[in-house]
């Protein structure tokens, strides 16, 4: 009983984190209809950019984070216009084989300004775990958890309330009909690039923080495609929800499922739920029911 | 369009070979084909074959990617089941290769099938998430299933033998690769002509317009999976008769990025164009690997610099391509032939 609550508590925490990132698909997503699997790269780009910041500069934590979402508003609105706006209109393995070429590019242009070798965050948050008397939150994760809650509050506060976020959920409804409106959707394309950009990299100092820094830190962006999968592509709320409950199955999957395949269980166990949502309701959750069958 | 080529009926519009001058070429280049190996030093011949592999697995995926209209990001994971298939038969079962290399085939196309099952029900962005993941419960698979696959220490398979006579060499294996290559080829450029090819580009460029006119999408597009991966399988086969060993790390993620990549610079819905694309996406990493070994020597840089060059100019290329040229290189080809048939006077 015990290690199952444990487990959860675990699964609750990384699932939060799950959600930031899954924000980073979805924003973009819900309005331009792109699905950015170059989100692991930006996270990587973005730990490695606070990173140089805090160790190079010297710079507190709070101005680093600054740094890194300047960074990621300047990433994402010059890959919408450089590269995203060219392909409008094409078909969907091109638009999805382009953020797969970006993605390539952004990892080895990371990989040779700050070389493969692992780096620990330096310590920011209080070191000591949360006591619940019946689970054991570890520092890291504790504190990626509340980073990630509140950086998904503000996302969803400023998309119900703001000028701006009206004006995204309005192209994402009809971009015809917020264009008559008034709206540019060409500027709200970008802001949904920056939005989502500044998700992933906020998503990449948490991870950072929790496990250390390596190039390959953004792998973990594919593993959260079955977060989006099953909260459904195109919902905020989904990705939330979404993100909890990979959390808690994966490490479900982790402590149970690994002794009987000799571990990896894990790191697949998103995959097979992923599957399985696909087979069973591939909108997800939340998502609009818009899937043509034939 | 050449002076004087008129073409009176479907059947002659249809060929493969269109003018005896095509002919006169093709049988010269397959002439240097045959000569080169006795030409050529072990590494080329080593290169050679990889590209021949590639082509194979490029050419099937571009029946699925390109003339079909299904994404898969797992074409990979079917390389791999074909090649676990040709060693475990080979090595357990005492299977000659050449009949464990058509049972390579068979498997990799069962396992497609079973891939391509959820292709009916969604299309686009979720057919790829679906194979994406395919991707990495394949590898999962190659690497837990301890009993079968040996895990991450992989299985050494013995090289094909005819008769007493082993294939060992690069420039022994060279001459099967080469055989394969060219039915592989010959294959899928004769199969787009046929009602299949017909039925596939029909489900591509609208799949409601193709059902209503009686193309049976169930049987069409699973035909499609099998085949394609048919194609990785066998490629995958011969990829680890060639290099003696199977483990997971021969098919990565990556792997599947690259035969996409290779289709798209190619050109989508060509079967030259992916025989093109694979030479290219083959050759461009070995060129880099000469250039900065050079460099490195002249300029005494760190060679790690340009490790995760490879990974850029590999991403630039996939982008590069899809802006500015998005039929690939069969279509500069195409325009190539088209400036020097009535060069110089054009107008």
């Amino acid at each position: 009983m015990d290690i199952l609550l444990q487990v959860l508590v675990t699964g609750i925490a990384t699932g939060g984190v799950y959600g930031l990132i899954a924000l980073g698909f979805v924003l973009i997503y819900k309005a331009t209809s792109i699905l950015n699997l170059a989100t692991g790269a930006f996270m990587t780009l973005g730990a490695f950019v606070c990173l140089s910041v805090m160790t190079g500069a010297g710079a507190p934590f709070w101005a680093a984070l600054l740094a890194t979402l300047v960074f990621a508003v300047v990433l994402g609105l010059v890959i919408e216009r450089v590269i995203l706006r060219q392909l409008i209109g094409e078909p969907i393995i091109s638009v999805i084989m382009v953020t797969i070429g970006l993605a390539f590019i952004l990892q080895g242009l990371a990989h040779m300004i700050w070389s493969p070798d692992y780096r620990s965050f330096p310590e920011i948050f209080p070191p000591e775990p949360l006591d619940l008397g019946f689970a054991v939150v570890p520092s890291g994760l504790l504190w990626g958890f509340i980073f990630a809650l509140i950086g998904t509050f503000i996302f969803i506060l400023i998309f119900k309330f703001s000028r701006t976020g009206v004006a995204m959920r309005a192209t994402a409804n009809d971009q015809q009909a917020a264009l008559s409106m008034g709206i540019s959707v060409r500027r709200i394309f970008a802001l949904s690039w920056c939005f989502g950009a500044i998700a992933a990299v906020i998503g990449g100092v948490v991870i950072g923080n929790i496990s250390g820094i390596s190039i390959y830190l953004g792998d973990i962006g594919l593993k959260v495609l079955a977060v989006i999968i099953l909260g459904g592509l195109d919902s905020i709320g989904g990705a939330i929800l979404g993100g909890f409950i990979i959390g808690i199955l994966e490490n479900l999957a982790g402590i149970y499922i690994d002794p009987l395949v000799g571990g990896g269980a894990k790191g697949v166990a998103p995959f097979f739920i992923l599957v399985l949502v696909i087979m069973v309701r591939p909108y997800g959750l939340f998502g609009k029911e818009i899937i043509e069958r034939v | 369009m050449r002076c004087g080529d008129f073409k009176e009926n479907y059947i002659k519009d249809e060929e493969i070979f269109q003018s005896l001058f095509v002919k006169f070429w093709l049988g010269l280049f397959l002439a240097f084909l045959l000569i080169f190996p006795f030409i050529a030093n072990p590494y080329a011949l080593y290169v050679s074959n990889m590209i021949g592999f590639a082509v194979i697995a490029a050419v099937g995926l571009n029946l699925l990617t390109g003339f079909t209209g299904q994404i898969s990001l797992g074409h990979a994971a079917f390389a791999g089941v074909g090649g676990y298939t040709a060693a475990v038969l080979i090595t357990r079962f005492d299977f000659s290769f050449w009949l464990a290399l058509p049972c390579a085939g068979v498997v990799a196309a069962l396992a497609g099938l079973v891939i391509g099952i959820p292709s009916l029900r969604v299309k686009g962005l979720y057919l790829c998430i679906a194979t994406l993941a395919a991707q990495f419960i394949f590898e999962f698979i190659f690497i837990h299933w301890e009993s079968i696959t040996h895990g991450v220490r992989g299985i050494n398979v013995p090289p094909p033998r005819i008769g007493s006579f082993l294939l060992n060499t690069e420039k022994r294996f060279y001459f099967l690769t080469l055989f394969m290559v060219i039915l592989a080829v010959g294959y899928a450029r004769n199969l787009v002509r046929t009602r299949v090819g017909r039925a596939f580009v029909a489900i591509r460029d609208r799949d409601l317009a193709a059902e209503i006119i009686g193309i049976n999408l169930f049987r069409y597009k699973l035909t499609s999976f099998a085949i394609s991966s048919f194609y990785a399988g066998v490629a995958g086969a011969l990829w680890v008769s060639f290099i003696r060993i199977v483990t997971p790390e021969h098919f990565p993620f990556h792997l599947s990025i690259q035969y996409l990549a290779m289709v798209i610079v190619g050109g989508l819905g060509s079967v030259l164009g992916s025989v093109f694309g694979a030479i290219f996406m083959t050759l461009v990493p070995e060129i880099l690997n000469v250039l900065s070994g050079a460099l490195v020597e002249s300029f005494k840089l760190s060679s790690q610099v340009f490790i995760p060059l490879k990974e850029v100019v590999f991403g630039s290329l996939i982008v590069v391509f899809l802006i500015f040229e998005p039929l690939g290189l069969a279509e500069i080809w195409r325009r190539v032939k088209a400036f020097f048939l009535l060069w110089p006077f054009s107008y």
